[in-house]
């Protein structure tokens, strides 16, 4: 017995040493992740939407994304959710008798539904594949499918329901809303924003965006304030414009010029929030409402994300592999003591005999 | 030291054809034509797969708890080789034989589910991987687990093969394949649990838990030893030979200490989450997690006692009970208590099954030709 007991001793041993060293170690927890500086994003406001569904066809058109069908005929694009060949989409909220616009109740509003840009991507965590990125300088969350190998994780994990798998096609791909990064080299930005007639969705610098929801939340419902269309500029743009530097405005921010469209409008009823401020660490597209969000159909999420809780876990299990390989090596030791008593696996042909 | 003299495992023998053998073989072309159809056609000709659930039958069932009954392996080597419990070595090759099947065949039918199979290279290529996804640790150490298993069990063919030099150059180096064996399974084992962290606020509270990787090993581990009591109650009235009850017997008891660690840190969690009030509301949730935690306690009403850990009959519903409420855990934390948003429902569809219960049909019929021709199963003095 002696013999098991001095062993039990060594595994007790070096099971403490692990203990005491992964509880020294300092937690390696990981923040929640901020949006960078120049973060890139759309802001939509649920009392300007008309619900003319002008940015789903123009997403549609800007992504070569064919229509979907859900009625008899097939003559419209008509999708009742997103989906793999569907980036973008207005639904409709309505409640009893429908009167008002922007009503909770006896009321309908609108919601754009499409990817959100998070501060701190989910789908970006789960992917194993690096599939799913983020810029560092933009901000936006990006899928290239020559790394992807269709695990769906990143379907599973997104707290939105974004990222859609094509299902009907063996070499589907995932969809999901770049923020038409593939246009903003020519200094084209977001087609959703692009066509909006009443600049429902804005594009823009996500600092700028937030700031200007804020102008609007603080406006008395009912007031009338000055809504820009198209792209918010940049507070410091039209300083700029002015600048004998040679090389223009468009040189400055990037974007193609065009000419203001701002107009007058009356200020909504807002539920005083804006939402993707904070949300799971802050989102680049933000959104204002009359109606209560998670009646629209945004969930509730908490000021942390997912994605840091769950990177949290895993680094501080496997930081620097340094548990992995301390239980190794305990296992090694015991099993080298163990094994050489039970000559390998499986022993040998002749009755096996130790004590 | 206690004195054991075991059997050496000796190849069962006997035809490999017969009707058992023959529906596995039915059962196989099944899942094969249904498999063309999927590869020829897509994810969704075959499958009820949706945007909503995007995981389900051959993700949860195939991978994620059919790699948990393929622990048997792994919690028996440990036993044996860590603790030194050289009493149950004669269970270690049926078992490791068990989880190989099972392990090798839960890392092929992940390439099934995957949209966009042809770029799976990338999980191992360095520009590639993301080192903080939790999926891509998962597949690593499955990968590495299945590569250590083969190694593992490599001695039983090479003894077959009459290849004993290699065998005896292998033997020296078996240690640190053992202790690789142990390590990995329990890596992506709890890993298979922290799969869930990220998916966040869309998991039900009874299981959105910090603590998830404790629970996915723990429950592996016991879930490990109950297939060890299914197997080899099945085993033995299959091929007639003896219930190993002088192991079960102790074994059984291992497996409750576990159990007894598993219940109470997953009871103790939901308390100290405040969780626990939303298993009292009628909802589909709440009574599949009563079912589950049935599973989970029910061994301790019949093995409790020494005398019923003697009944094999007993071992072999205990067994089966907890294999079911592991199963159980994983199914409702994936998809029972998976919800994206309204409008989405997922029920697997016939060929979805068909595909499983293929798998299922391959490592039956794989463990067959195996424990009937190579040195697995103790040498009983007749069998028929
Ligand atoms: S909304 Fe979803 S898809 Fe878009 S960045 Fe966030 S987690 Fe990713
Ligand atoms: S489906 Fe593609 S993009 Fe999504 S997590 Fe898997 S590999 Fe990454
Ligand atoms: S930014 Fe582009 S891809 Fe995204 S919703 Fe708007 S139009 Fe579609």
């Amino acid at each position: 017995m002696a013999n098991r007991r001095d062993f039990l001793r060594g595994v007790l041993a070096g099971g403490a040493a692990l203990t005491a060293g992964v509880a020294t170690e300092p937690a390696c927890a990981r923040e929640t992740r901020a949006r960078p500086d120049e973060a890139l994003g759309l802001l939509y406001d649920a009392t300007l939407c008309i619900g003319c569904k002008a940015c789903v066809a123009a997403c549609k058109e800007a992504n070569g994304n064919p229509p979907v069908f859900s009625t008899q005929d097939h003559l419209w694009d008509t999708p009742l959710d997103t989906d793999g060949h569907t980036f973008n989409l207005i639904k409709m909220y309505r409640n009893g008798t429908m009167e008002a616009k922007d009503a909770e109740e006896n009321g309908y509003s609108f919601m754009k539904v499409s990817c959100m840009h998070c501060a701190d991507p989910s789908c970006v965590s789960a992917c194993p594949v690096s599939a799913m990125t983020k810029d560092p300088v933009t901000g936006v969350v990006g899928y290239n499918p020559d790394n992807c190998i269709g695990c769906r994780y990143c379907v599973a994990a997104c707290p939105f329901g974004i990222p859609k798998y094509q299902y009907d096609s063996p070499t589907g791909r995932i969809g999901k809303c770049e923020l038409c990064r593939h246009r903003h080299k020519d200094g084209h930005y977001s087609a959703c924003a692009e066509v909006c007639p009443t600049g429902a969705t804005l594009f823009g610098r996500t600092e700028d965006l937030l700031a200007e929801a804020k102008r609007r939340l603080a406006l008395k419902p009912g007031a009338t304030t000055v809504y820009p269309r198209g792209r918010l500029r940049h507070a410091q743009e039209k300083v700029l414009q002015g600048q004998p530097d040679g090389k223009g405005a468009m040189r400055r921010h990037g974007w193609r010029d065009e000419p203001d469209q701002s107009y007058e409008g009356t200020v909504g009823n807002y539920v005083q929030h804006v939402y993707g401020e904070k949300e799971y660490g802050g989102t680049q597209v933000l959104k204002l409402s009359a109606v209560n969000f998670q009646k629209v159909g945004m969930p509730d999420l908490p000021p942390e994300s997912a994605a840091a809780l769950s990177e949290t876990i895993q680094h501080t299990l496997y930081s620097n592999l340094l548990m992995p390989f301390a239980v190794l090596g305990v296992m090694t030791f015991a099993a080298k003591r163990n094994v050489k008593a039970d000559e390998g696996e499986g022993g040998n042909d002749s009755e096996r005999k130790e004590g | 030291m206690a004195n054991h003299i075991h059997a050496a495992p000796a190849p069962v023998g006997g035809r490999l054809f017969n009707a058992t053998t023959f529906v596995a073989g039915v059962l196989i072309a099944i899942m094969a034509t249904i498999l063309l159809v999927r590869f020829i056609f897509g994810l969704g000709a075959v499958t009820n797969l949706n945007n909503g659930y995007p995981w389900g039958m051959w993700v949860v069932v195939d991978v994620v708890i059919g790699s948990a009954f393929a622990c048997g392996g792994f919690s028996v080597a440990m036993l044996v080789y860590i603790f030194n419990r050289g009493e149950y070595h004669p269970l270690v090759r049926p078992a490791l034989l068990a989880s190989l099947f099972g392990y090798t065949l839960a890392g092929v039918g992940v390439i099934f589910d995957l949209g966009r199979w042809w770029n799976v290279w990338n999980m191992f290529w360095p520009g590639s991987v993301n080192l903080n996804s939790v999926m891509f640790e998962v597949a690593i150490c499955i990968t590495a687990y299945i590569i250590v298993m083969w190694i593992e069990f490599s001695p039983t063919f090479l003894e077959q093969m009459g290849r004993n030099d290699t065998k005896r150059k292998l033997s020296r180096v078996m240690f640190f394949v053992i202790a690789l064996g142990v390590v990995l399974p329990m890596m992506h084992q709890s890993s298979l649990g922290t799969l869930l962290v990220v998916m966040g606020v869309q998991i039900h509270p009874l299981w959105k838990t910090p603590l998830e990787p404790l629970l996915y090993l723990l429950t592996a581990i016991t879930m490990g030893y109950a297939v060890v009591l299914f197997e080899s109650c099945v085993a033995s009235s299959a091929y007639r030979r003896k219930i190993e009850t002088h192991l079960l017997t102790p074994l059984s008891k291992i497996m409750l200490g576990f159990l007894a660690a598993y219940v109470v840190a997953r009871l103790g969690d939901l308390v100290v989450r405040g969780a626990l009030g939303s298993a009292f509301a009628a909802s589909l949730e709440a009574f599949m997690f009563w079912l589950e935690t049935a599973c989970f306690l029910a061994p301790f009403i019949l093995i409790g006692r020494e005398a019923d850990r003697r009944n094999p009959a007993r071992l072999f519903l205990a067994g089966i009970v907890l294999m079911l409420g592991g199963a159980l855990l994983r199914i409702n934390g994936f998809l029972i208590g998976y919800e994206t948003g309204d409008g989405f429902h997922y029920f697997p569809s016939f060929p979805e099954l068909m595909v499983t219960v293929g798998m299922f049909a391959i490592e039956v019929l794989g463990y067959i030709i195996i424990t009937r021709r190579f040195p697995v199963l103790p040498r009983e003095a007749a069998h028929s």
